[in-house]
């Protein structure tokens, strides 16, 4: 497996405070990563740097076959090369129908022009419609997506990144919220996603990770504590003093 | 459920039943003002208010673009009368150059010699900058004498303007009231710059005489009041119908989604900046046009008109009227516009308090300041928000949240289903 996503050495402080420090990652294709960490660990600030909305004072942040440089690319350029991201809090267009957000999200050319003289084939209607299914949302494209639940606007914004058909997917705290039953259909999808993608999920819930029965890396104090399975990780002695001790 | 799951394709008219809902009513409205008009009908309708009439439409054109850009894009541009202005001076210089040719041609007619090009021009630089202290013509002048270069003028320059006031602006992430005061900022110094009798564009005094069309002094006023009130209607229309084609596909959907999370939109890939500035521009072309439309029906455009009070007003109409809706730009302006000429035009009685006696001239701007609030406040639709009562629509309950975190983003009392 090849790599698709290189960070390393990458430092960023505010106003004094590092929030990471010398932090050095990878991923490959097709490979489910679950990162934790305690509050304050650096885990939003490294998905910022990656998705661009945080340029890092020193580091790099290689991605791709052609090893391209994330660090200079914008956010919406760096969304169209293939990086989806998921929020903490859902964050669906509240206004606008399940559908529109899912077809707001299906890869398309993204330029104003293309956009204003877009009419979507049957093909994109049936690529919509099977994205709803995967989410559980079939019954509710039409509904305003303010109506939703909680949990069904999580999932709506995971179909939404699986729309834009994102070579990495990064998800912010997916299970936040949800019920058991949740939960679980939560836990199938990013498994599923997995399979074709490289999927970094950042979590709180052990147990939520167990599920994933993925390689886990543990972030403290903006760097890599441990990285290996579960097990492995939660085994070392500097992981149980910092996090699961307490 | 089945057939329902997917939306089929309608044709327009049937997607968007309020489009030709309005498009009638405003055929209805023209050929009324028509019948009842003094030019082609039966003269009930006074020709000045024909003039008002037409005015208010091309208010209502501006209002929309104001909608496109605030309600649907959720940049609070208050800045949108300038490029309503300039749209004006754009159509004014050639109808004072060309108006001032023909006087001038007459006068000189009389002469032994036939006069040269260079006497023409002096006679007409005279005659329009005599009142500023020049009588030569500046650079700006340089297309006067062309009705299609100042009519190209008119989209070119608002839409150039606009597209680098927003270019500087958007990729600075300029957002929210910031860019508000920008846009304050831009129509201030314009108007200021236009004040001044060196601008080249007659100072104070503005352009005036504008009603009197060029080689149409034979045509009376009651007609040609009629054809400006019937080519406002027709632009009306056809921005209507623009707007509602921009806001009902995937355009529409993300510039709302922009309204309320633009964060959100910039990691689905789209390029915030140059949707900004498409909206941008355009509503600044659309606003150009309304100007042109406006200013030979009002006779007279002067640097008052872009004063930045004036695209608060168009704020103001478009909040009262229901921002986030397109009629409810056009009923806003419509509405408080003619509204307002009635009040302050000494029609509205006068209440006498006993010891204090309330002046409808003076007491207007509080009135009207005090229903914005009010609006802002017990009534965020606005007056479209009434026909979200007719027809029975609620909103889904958000428990209390706005619709995104942006600052332009809708509130949920705004929000409709």
């Amino acid at each position: 497996m090849s790599t698709l996503l290189e960070v390393s050495g990458v430092s960023v402080s505010f106003d004094g405070f590092k929030a990471i420090n010398n932090l050095s990652f990878q991923i490959a294709d097709a490979e489910l990563r679950a990162v934790i960490g305690p509050n304050g660990a650096g885990k939003t600030t490294f998905m910022d740097i990656i998705t661009g909305k945080t340029k890092p004072d020193e580091g790099r942040v290689i991605y791709g076959d052609k090893g391209a440089s994330l660090l200079k690319m914008s956010e919406s350029k760096i969304a169209q090369a293939g990086v989806g991201r998921k929020f903490q809090r859902p964050t669906v267009f509240e206004d606008q129908s399940v559908f529109d957000n899912l077809m707001m999200a299906l890869k398309k050319t993204r330029g104003p022009l293309a956009v204003l003289f877009f009419k979507p084939s049957h093909e994109d209607k049936d690529k919509v419609a099977d994205l709803a299914d995967q989410i559980g949302l079939s019954g509710a494209l039409h509904r305003k997506s303010g109506e939703l639940s909680h949990g069904q606007k999580q999932w709506l914004e995971i179909g939404m990144l699986l729309a834009q058909d994102p070579r990495l997917l990064l998800v912010d705290e997916p299970a936040a919220g949800m019920t058991p039953a949740e939960r679980e259909h939560t836990t199938d999808i990013l498994r599923e996603a997995a399979k074709t993608r490289a999927v970094v999920v950042v979590e709180h819930d052990m147990e939520f990770v167990r599920r994933l029965e993925c390689k886990v890396t543990v972030l403290h104090e903006g760097s890599v504590l441990a990285e290996g399975s579960l097990d492995h990780v939660t085994k070392n002695e500097q992981v149980i003093e910092v996090y699961l001790g307490r | 459920m089945t057939d329902a799951a997917l939306p089929r394709r309608q044709p327009f008219a049937l997607r968007f039943p309020s489009v030709m809902i309005f498009l009638a009513i405003l055929a209805l409205f023209t050929v009324g003002v028509t019948i009842l008009s003094e030019g082609f009908g039966i003269g009930v309708i006074s020709t000045s208010f024909i003039k008002t009439l037409g005015k208010t439409l091309c208010l209502c054109l501006v209002a929309l673009a104001m909608d496109l850009v605030w309600g649907y894009c959720g940049i609070l541009s208050l800045g949108h009368m300038a490029f309503f202005g300039i749209g004006g001076y754009a159509i004014g210089m050639w109808l004072m150059y060309a108006r001032t040719e023909i006087i001038v041609l007459e006068s000189l007619a009389a002469a032994e010699l036939p006069p040269t090009a260079q006497e023409v021009s002096d006679g007409i630089a005279t005659q329009i900058f005599g009142v500023v202290g020049s009588s030569e013509f500046p650079p700006i002048w340089a297309f006067a004498h062309s009705l299609p270069l100042q009519l190209a003028a008119v989209i070119i320059v608002p839409g150039l303007l606009a597209l680098v006031f927003g270019w500087l602006a958007f990729r600075s992430r300029v957002t929210g009231v910031y860019l508000s005061i920008l846009t304050q900022a831009m129509t201030l110094a314009l108007s200021l710059h236009l004040f001044q009798n060196d601008s080249g564009l007659r100072g104070n005094n503005g352009l005036s005489g504008l009603q009197n069309l060029p080689g149409l002094d034979d045509v009376p006023q009651a007609t040609v009041s009629l054809w400006f009130f019937w080519a406002s209607a027709l632009a009306l229309g056809l921005g209507y119908v623009l707007c509602a084609w921009i806001v009902s596909g995937k355009f529409g959907s993300v510039i709302r989604a922009i309204r309320d999370d633009e964060a959100r939109v910039r990691f689905l890939g789209y390029p915030v900046e140059a949707f900004k500035l498409v909206i941008f521009t355009l509503t600044a072309v659309i606003a150009g046009i309304a100007g042109a439309l406006y200013y030979p029906q009002a006779g007279i455009v002067n640097p008052a008109e872009i004063a930045p009070i004036a695209s608060i007003y168009l704020a103001v109409w478009v909040a009262i009227g229901g921002r986030g809706r397109l009629y409810g730009a056009v009923i806003g302006a419509a509405f408080v516009s003619l509204l307002s000429t009635w009040f302050t035009g000494g029609q509205a009685p006068d209440i006498n308090l006993g010891f204090y006696t309330i002046s409808w001239v003076d007491w207007w701007t509080v009135l009207l300041g005090l229903s914005f609030v009010a609006v802002t406040l017990f009534a965020p639709k606005g007056i479209g928000g009434l026909v979200d009562i007719l027809i029975d629509r609620k909103s889904p309950n958000r428990h209390g949240a706005d619709l995104g975190p942006d600052q332009g983003a809708l509130r949920e009392q705004e929000a409709d289903k």
